[in-house]
Parts: C-alpha cells; structure tokens; sequence
C-alpha cells in the first residue's frame, strides 16, 4: 500500500475529527504509520472544521495534506474549497443529503452517500460521519472492515458504552450501502 | 516492543513530564498548547502532584522559580506571547541556576499575532528573550514521539547543568496525533544539595539569588556559567542527518519544517537532485559541527523555516559562510508546502541560492 | 551570668545595611523572634523582594530566595506546594507589594495560599531614592511627586489590608506600626499569629507594618516615627481587618 492522504471537512460538530481519528486508529491497528492533524482554533467554535489523516507503510514526512487521495466532504464549501486538490484518480466522498451539486471532475472517483438523512431515518442523528467511514472502509479493501469494533471501542469513552452499537450500526449502514 | 498509542503531541509532553518525575505544573491558558495544562489539570490530583492555574505567565513563571528553588522537577508551557511574558523569571531562573522545563508550542507573531503554527521565537529562545548573559537548552521535537522523549531529555539536561531546558515546538506538532510509545523513558536523577528544604539546624542556610552587587563577583559567576555551557556545547548537541551521504546541497530544517523538507527530498531525489538534511534537534547548542562539516562537502545550504529567517544566522555562522545559504520560508502561521521547497532545492541545483 | 539580650539565631551574624533610624532591622528582629519563638528557623524558607529588604536573604540564617519584583507570593506558592511541611514567608515592601505585585499579591489572598506575607508600608520606594509608591500619602512629596501628591493625576493610595479584606480568601489581614513600643509589641504579636496560622494551616496570613523611612522622607528618625501617627496611621488605622477564625469561634 501507498501513502494514503485522506483530507475530512465539514461544519464543526459533524463529527469530522472523531472520523480522522476513527481512520488513524484504524491504520495504527493495521500496523501502519500514520497521522491526525486537525484544524484548530476559533474554526473549532462553530464554523468549519477540517483534519488531515496520513495513513503510510513509510514514516509520515509532513502531516499536512495539501493533494489529497481521498477528500471527505461533509457540507457544500468544504467540497467547493478542496475539490480540485484531489489527486487524479481520487475518491471524493460527499454527502449527498447536505450537497445537492455534482462533482464536475472526471478524473476522480465520486461516492454520493445521503449520510445525513440516512443517520436521521435510523436515529443516529450525530453519526452521518460514521456511515461515511464505513462506506470508505468498504471501498479501500487495504484497511478492511475487520477490527472496526475494536477500533470504536477505543475511541469512546467507558462512560459512554453504548455509543460503541451505535457507531457500528452506522458503519455497517455505510458498509452495505448501494447508491 | 512497548505498546504504540495515538496521543497529541501537547499531551505527549505532558504524559511524558509526569513519566519524568515532573509533580508540579504552573500555567496560564494560550492557544494552541492548552491541552498540556487540561492533561495535567486531570493527572496531577490523581498522583499526589500540584496542577495550579497561575493569574498570569509572569506569576506561572515564578511559581515554577520558588518551585525549581525548592528541588522539584517542575514545568510550565505557554506560546509565543506568554513566553515574553515569563522572560522576566527565564533571566532569573539563569541566574540563580536551578532547574525548570519550559514549553513553547509557538504561533505566529510579533504582538498578539495568530494562533497557527510558527518557529519565529528561534532568536527569543536561543539568543536570550530576557535580560543578561545566559543561555537555555533548547530541544526541537519534530515528532508526536519526540516531544515525549525530548521532555524527558530536557528534565535530565535541566537538573545535570542547573538551568532551563525548553521544548521549542509549533502547533503543529502540539495539535497533531501520532503513534508514540513510552518504553525508552531514561530518568537521571541528580542530587540537589543547593535546594530550599529548610536547614533542620543542620547546615548553613541555603541562598538562591541572582543578585550580586559587586561587579567582580558577578562577573565571576558569569564565567562560571559559561565554562558550563562551553561543556555543553561540547558535549550535548543533537541532530539527524538524512540522506546526507552523497549530498551536494543540504536542507537545514527543524521540527515541522523538517518533515516537510523531507517530502520534498524524496521528490528531488526522484528527479535526480542529490539533496539531503540535516535537522537540528538541539537548537542551542546549535550543532555546528555537523554543519561545517557538510560546508566541506556541499555546493549550498537552503534553510527552511516558519519565519522570516532566524536559524539562518546561525548556518551562516557554523558554516562560516564557506558556501552560500538560502532562505525558503513562509511566516504568519503559514507552512510551506513540499512543493515551494522543491523550487528552492530545483533552484540551489542550478546554483541559485 | 544570666543574659538578658541577644540576637535572635534566626538572624545571621552579618550586620544589616539599612540606613539609620530605619524600622527594617526592627521588623526583621521580630519576624527573627518569632521563628526562634515558635522553632521554626529549621524549616522556614523565607522570601526577599526587590526594594531595600533585597538583602534580607543574607540576613534571615533560614533558607532564603530572591524573588523578581513583586514576584514573591507566587514563588512562595511554587515553593510551598512543593513543601507543605515547610514554613513559608515572604517580606515585601509597598511598591513590591502593591504596585508591581498587585496582581501575585491579590490571587495568592485568594487562593488563601497557606504563606505568610510581611508586608513593609513606609509610603515610598527606598532603594530606588524615594519615588512615589502606591501607598504614598495625597499631597505627599517625592522624588516623582515633586509638588507632592496629586490624586486627580496619578490616583489615591491603595490601603491593601481594606481591599484584600473583601476576598473571601484570605484567613488573616492585619495592620501594625513600629513607631514606639507599645505598637512594636503589638506588631510582635500580629506577625506570630502569622506564621502559627501558617503552621495550623489556616492560609494566608498578611501582617501590614507601616513603617517609615526618615531618610527620603527627608527627616530625622525622631521626627519620622512622629509624622508615622500624625500623618500615616490616620490614613492607615492599625487594627485586625480580617480573622477567619476569631470570628467562627465568635459565631459560636
């Protein structure tokens, strides 16, 4: 496997660092090099939000993402700001029931997935991000569904036990879902 | 192998300064380092330590003075414009040499400037910052993993020669996450016997001060602070070379510049370009041998930095000016890209510096 | 023979530099005593300020430090919460304390951080040759308030004990002179109730003495220690301002 550069972003509050850190659990669990860099400051606060995740065989060099090889885009100006830094034959991942254009690029992979309302409809509003994750998972064989649960129960806190269910739901709706 | 676990660069600090023996942190909320106070704030109750939240960086600061003084491994951490204000009690923490840890997670500046990630505190950290004659150890992590072993480093440093050692990180690396393992940890532990611990009638009272009027036994001390720094420069600096074996032009960088002049390495070397780095861990002593040693063997020099040229000066001076040294950088909070360091290495391979 | 005098063995042999007629050598005699008194000289660790009491590390034989200017509450915090058994004190002139300090002063009375604070009012910056302090009288003549004090340009005197008395914090605020014996004893008294608050662990415990200094106020000793209760003690009543724990026993 190649150096995989994977660029979230979307509204804060969506989730998008637990997604890059969902991925970098994922690739420490494979026993690959990786690295989570978030934006942070007053973006934090409510406005945009973004995370580079860098998931490699090699050492990871710089851990900011400038041509990303996959772009998750979870509101409309974050696939407006990052489309054309993706790689020719990309993946972009976009959330359909959030973004209502089309990626106009034909050099690149494109996966719509109404995440938002999917989660709404199975009552896990909050986990748009996770059903993203899993359709991702499913298409990147070289990080495989295998040991999701393990990584999910490393990222939720004791206190909050049940959320591991929930977030495996929405990774498996993700994982099984057909545009 | 010691299990690898994903942490923050900020709390690698943190869960490293305890692991050091470190029981007392003073600090003042900034951004972007506030997550070493937060980890410690929930930690230090836990395991008998003291978190406390000074009313200021300068009260912070001298807290960890009166704490240094009494025998303790403390620390504090702030960035950029907090570390201005605690220059005041770096000067005095030198001159009445105890030891103390101090981390700079830097951002942009001068003033109140921005909060992304910057390496403009170079000259402030390694040229002095407060007032006087006096030097600090100055660590570079460019690694989630190095800015835990180069706390725990800096803790053994700061109690061998009696002086502060700072971590001089950026944002970067202070907000990002990387796999990290703690199994190498190495705590040297020296005696105190100069230590405020009351003088239970047994021996004369101990004085910790910086203050000598007589300008003969000032300048005395001077000289006695500086014998120990030349031991230092001897026998302390650190720093990695990468692909510096057949290099004809050598990329100076540290922290996060350096791992994004590695990238553009790796692109140059692909096109042909024989480039390779040398990366400065410790920025004072500043490893001047390494360099003029690479001045023998190279056409150029390129300093990369996140400022407007600081640590140039300083490969100007190892080097002695035997080879020209350019300048790639970005400032403000800005980063520069692998690719603006590919020009400038593309450039110096035509021989433009 | 039977002594009836001597130098208390929490000072050290080396003879103080003050001016003449100066109360310092009065004041560190009795924070002196009290540490003999109460056998603390072992384990206190005193702080010296900027100002003329900088030199008082070389007089007090406990284990001393040299704070930066103002700094002395919060390094006397860092050393105290590294050795709670320990006893810590810091000795602070008016500009140090209620100028530059402000600041460490009022959040270490708020955090009642378990020190113990004299605090050296004589109205003027000594060491620097008499410039106005924040305790400096209205009308009052220095080095930098030639025409004597104007509050309409450059504000009123702090009275420190007042104002840290509306903190809940602080366990012990008091405000004693040495212009003549009877108030010597008194001040004795106060800072021993100091330091034995410090070691019941009680919190922090400010002892104000107002002082003078004959030598910028451009008067003999005599005629200073008379301006102190003509002039300053009108200004700046003696008495107890805070006492956490004579008034729960009164509650009860």
């Amino acid at each position: 496997m190649k150096t995989t550069q994977i660029l979230i972003a979307g509204f804060g509050g969506q989730g998008i660092l637990f997604a890059g850190k969902f991925l970098a659990y994922k690739g420490l669990l494979e026993e690959l090099q990786v690295s989570w860099l978030p934006s942070y400051g007053p973006e934090m606060r409510g406005g945009t939000a973004n995370c580079n995740v860098i998931i490699s065989e090699q050492p990871v060099g710089s851990p900011i993402v400038t041509s990303p090889d996959v772009l998750i885009a979870m509101n409309l100006p974050s696939l407006q700001k990052y489309v054309d830094t993706v790689i020719p034959g990309g993946q972009i991942y976009v959330d359909s029931s959030l973004i209502g254009v089309k990626v106009e690029r034909t050099d690149v992979q494109v996966f719509y997935i109404p995440a938002t309302a999917m989660a709404r409809e199975q009552h896990i509003p909050t986990l748009a991000n996770m059903i993203i994750m899993g359709h991702l998972l499913q298409n990147n064989p070289e990080l495989s569904f295998d040991g999701t649960q393990t990584v999910v129960e490393k990222l939720v806190p004791p206190t909050k036990a049940a959320l591991v269910e929930l977030n495996m739901k929405a990774l498996t709706l993700g994982k099984d879902y057909k545009a | 192998m010691a299990q690898r676990i994903l942490m923050k660069g900020n709390e690698a600090i943190a869960e490293a300064a305890i692991r050091a023996g470190c029981r007392h942190y003073f600090g003042y909320p900034i951004t972007p380092q506030t997550e070493i106070a937060a980890y410690m704030a929930k930690k230090m109750p836990k395991i008998g330590g003291c978190f406390l939240q000074a009313e200021s960086e300068i009260a912070s600061i001298n807290m960890v003075y009166g704490a240094a003084a009494a025998g303790m491994r403390v620390m504090t951490s702030s960035s950029s414009p907090g570390i201005s204000l605690k220059a005041e009690g770096l000067s005095y923490i030198a001159g009445s040499d105890v030891p103390a840890l101090v981390v700079n997670v830097q951002r942009g500046g001068p003033g109140l400037g921005g909060i992304q990630p910057s390496q403009s505190d170079y000259f402030q950290a390694t040229k002095g910052g407060g007032h006087g004659d006096y030097r600090m150890i100055v660590l570079a992590p460019a690694s989630v993993q190095e800015m835990a072993s180069l706390t725990i480093k800096g803790f053994n440093l700061a109690d061998k020669y009696r002086m502060t050692s700072m971590i001089l990180a950026d944002g970067t690396i202070g907000q990002m996450m990387e796999p990290i393992s703690f199994e190498d940890a190495e705590i040297e532990t020296y005696e105190k016997p100069w230590a405020l611990t009351g003088t239970n009638g047994a021996r004369k009272h101990n004085i910790v001060n910086s203050l000598y009027l007589k300008p003969e036994a000032l300048e005395v001390t001077n000289f006695e602070r500086y014998e120990r720094y030349k031991v230092i420069e001897e026998n302390e600096p650190m720093w990695e070379e990468y692909m510096m074996e057949d290099a004809d032009i050598c990329v100076v960088a540290f922290g996060i510049a350096s791992r994004v002049a590695k990238n553009a390495i790796v692109a140059a070397r692909q096109e042909g370009i024989k480039v390779g780095l040398i990366r400065p861990i410790t920025l004072w002593p500043f490893p001047k041998e390494a360099l003029s040693k690479a001045a023998d063997k190279v056409k150029g020099f390129i300093s990369v930095e996140l400022s407007m040229g600081q640590m140039i000066e300083d490969v100007r001076l190892a080097t002695a000016c035997k080879k020209p040294v350019g300048l790639c950088n970005r400032c403000g909070g800005m980063i520069p890209s692998p690719d603006e360091v590919l020009e400038s290495i593309r450039n110096a391979e035509k021989g433009v510096f | 023979m039977a002594v009836v005098f001597k130098k208390p063995n929490s000072l050290t042999d080396l003879p103080f530099h003050y001016c003449p007629g100066c109360p310092h050598g009065i004041i560190h005699r009795l924070v002196a005593e009290v540490m003999d008194e109460l056998g603390i000289e072992g384990k206190t660790i005193g702080v010296a300020p900027v100002g003329c009491a900088v030199m008082a590390y070389d007089y007090f034989a406990c284990d001393m430090i040299e704070a930066a200017h103002g700094r002395a509450p919060a390094v006397a915090t860092g050393i105290k919460r590294c050795r709670p058994e320990n006893v810590v004190f810091t000795y602070q002139g008016d500009g140090d304390l209620a100028s530059i300090g402000m600041a460490e002063t009022v959040h270490s009375a708020a955090r009642n951080e378990n020190i113990t604070v004299i605090f050296v009012n004589n109205a003027i910056y000594g060491m620097t040759g008499g410039q106005m302090a924040p305790t400096s009288l209205p009308g009052q003549v220095t080095q930098t308030s030639p025409y004597g004090r104007d509050v309409n340009h450059c504000g009123w005197p702090i009275k420190v004990c007042e104002m840290l008395s509306t903190l809940e914090g602080p366990e012990y605020l008091a405000r004693v002179a040495v212009n003549n014996v009877k108030n010597v004893n008194a001040a004795k008294k106060a800072i021993k109730k100091a330091f034995q608050n410090q070691i019941d662990g009680k919190g922090f415990s400010l002892v104000e003495v107002v002082s003078a200094c004959p030598t910028n106020w451009g008067m003999t000793p005599q005629k200073a220690l008379e301006w102190v209760e003509s002039d300053m003690l009108p200004y700046y009543p003696i008495g107890v301002y805070k006492d956490r724990s004579a008034a729960k026993e009164d509650a009860k």
